[in-house]
């Protein structure tokens, strides 16, 4: 990096420079989360598949790891039809403010220590926000779509997601609390030393609300009344074909992985190994056993993982009974969980530390 | 220019047409659209200005949860465009005297003595944490307004959800609650019995 930039600085204004480094991490990052998408639909898809005793799809490439590749390539060729009395404009924008927040919030998530693009002091706030927006994308599609099924599916999303929102909000509070901190490396630093120290442990309640409110904003199965196929047909994107209905997938399966990699960041020490750093010295091992991306990396994708699971298993939910898990379940939970973990940190008794 | 002057320019031209356009497209959810990109873009601002706990909150709150509800609401009800715009030359002469008298009003205040007499101070090093400096405040010096508005939002949403409450006799209605509870003797019940002779 340094290289890079002493070399472009020879040539090139400041500013310039700055941008383009920019530009280039930014790239980094998103290329492999975008080839990370398109390998979790193949991994949905087989390993629904293998749960169901069945292959899942073997016939493109060998064992059909190129499906990916083949989908994304009929999707591009496809026609993007808009329906008629439709209003254009929205129905086109729709997809793109699906997709934009869902690839925004990589900006602040931390890999390794200090591999971060922006370091934001509000990180965890910011990561709220952001992934708040990610419902206009549903709603004007389902409204820009002039169809009754569609506009059903974005009443249903948009109940749902703001519900979910406030859980997942009062979980994180729990989060900060524990940490000291809205900064998501400090929160992970706070974690350092082995797996007991993990917040996981004493807010285990606050991290099952998280994920299962994490699956509800996904709208992932078993919370998915927005698709509910055999009520509303598809939900939102009845009306979209080609690469218009790839970016809804693309925004979903992305946001998967954001929650999984946020569950791993806030709640299992991230990148930090679960040995702590008893291993350290341990010569050929320890670079594996010691922190490092490649235990963030685990974690988030056991958490995806999770999600192909549970929509391999539950039964779709029911809408009002959505609404009273977020109301009278999660929310509940949290609150007298945060008031407990207030009560303790005034007390001084911090068992994580 | 440097690239913060130029930001700020950019956003505040943007937040000045999205809001112009919020009451002058003719479509009810554009309107919302467009309020939503003048939140957002006066967030950008506000982070400008180093109050990045502010924008955050802005953007959160009011395009995350408030602009939501408010779209759900304009999509459900069926306007008539063409009515919306009836009686516009009639209300003119007093939309017209409002929008004089607001801005005389406002030009009047800026221009006056209380705002250019306070001293801009100095702007606090980088390494302060806007959020950690807005609870200490929050919570120590103006800790009893604070709580005020606290309870007065907890009225409010008590008196909303009052409002909307109605209890009808004679509704078949489920209780989830009771559909969780449900077990298997409950509902099925196994008989056994010898197999009847065929007559």
């Amino acid at each position: 990096m340094e290289t890079l930039t002493t070399f472009l600085n020879s040539f090139l204004p400041e500013g310039l420079t700055t941008l383009i480094i920019i530009l280039l991490k930014i790239i980094a990052i998103l290329l492999p989360l975008i080839l990370a998408v398109a390998y979790t639909t193949f991994a949905e898809r087989k390993i629904i598949g293998y749960m169901q005793v069945r292959m899942g799809p073997n016939r493109v490439g060998p064992k059909g790891w190129l499906q990916p590749i083949a989908d994304t390539v009929k999707l591009m060729f496809k026609e993007i039809i808009s329906p008629t009395k439709a209003s254009t404009v929205v129905f086109i924008i729709a997809p793109m403010l699906a997709l934009a927040p869902a690839l925004a919030v990589w900006s602040i998530i931390p890999f390794w220590d200090g591999g971060v693009l922006a370091d934001v002091n509000a990180g965890l706030l910011l990561v709220l926000a952001i992934t708040s927006l990610d419902v206009f994308g549903v709603i004007l599609a389902g409204w820009a779509s002039n169809s009754k099924y569609a506009i059903l599916s974005s009443l249903r999303v948009g109940a749902q997601v703001v519900a979910y929102e406030i859980a997942m909000g009062f979980a994180l509070v729990g989060v900060l609390m524990a940490a000291g901190s809205l900064n998501l490396t400090e929160i992970v630093r706070a974690q350092e030393g082995g797996i007991t120290n993990w917040f996981v442990w004493p807010l285990i309640g606050l991290f099952l609300v998280y994920f299962i409110s994490g699956v509800a904003e996904t709208n992932r199965a078993p919370f998915d009344v927005a698709e509910g196929e055999s009520e509303i047909v598809a939900g939102f994107h009845v009306e979209y074909s080609g690469m218009a209905f790839a970016l809804f997938f693309l925004a979903e399966y992305a946001m998967m992985i954001l929650i999984s990699t946020l569950t791993a960041l806030l709640f299992w020490g991230g990148w930090l190994s679960p040995f702590g750093h008893a291993l350290d010295n341990v010569p050929v091992l320890g670079t594996i056993l010691g922190d490092g991306f490649h235990w963030l990396f685990i974690k988030a994708l056991f958490f995806l993982f999770c999600y192909l699971w549970f929509r391999a298993t539950f039964p779709r939910y029911r809408y009002d009974q959505i609404m009273r898990l977020g109301w009278k379940v999660l929310i509940p939970v949290t609150l007298v969980w945060i008031f407990g973990e207030g009560v303790a940190i005034a007390l001084g008794w911090k068992p994580w530390l | 220019m440097t690239f913060e002057l130029f930001l700020f320019y950019l956003f505040a031209a943007v937040t000045l047409g999205s809001a112009i356009a919020v009451v002058t497209v003719r479509n009810p959810i554009y309107a919302a659209l467009f309020l939503i990109l003048a939140f957002f873009t006066s967030a950008a601002t506000w982070v400008l200005l180093e109050a990045e706990f502010l924008g955050v909150v802005l953007v959160l709150v009011y395009v995350g949860a408030v602009m939501v509800l408010f779209l759900f609401v304009i999509m459900m009800l069926d306007i008539q465009i063409d009515t919306l715009k009836e009686g516009f030359i009639r209300y003119l002469p007093v939309g017209l005297l409002v929008a004089v008298a607001v801005a005389t009003e406002m030009i009047l205040v800026m221009k006056s003595d209380v705002f250019n007499k306070v001293a801009i101070p100095d702007p606090a090093p980088l390494s302060v944490s806007n959020t950690e400096t807005l609870g200490e405040v929050l919570y120590t010096e103006y800790v009893f307004p604070f709580e005020v508005a606290a309870v007065i939002l907890v009225v409010a949403i008590i008196a909303a959800i009052v409002l909307t409450l109605r209890r009808r006799e004679g509704v078949k209605k489920q209780d989830p609650s009771k559909q969780v509870r449900v077990r298997r003797d409950d509902r099925v019940r196994l008989v056994k019995m010898k197999a009847e002779k065929r007559s």
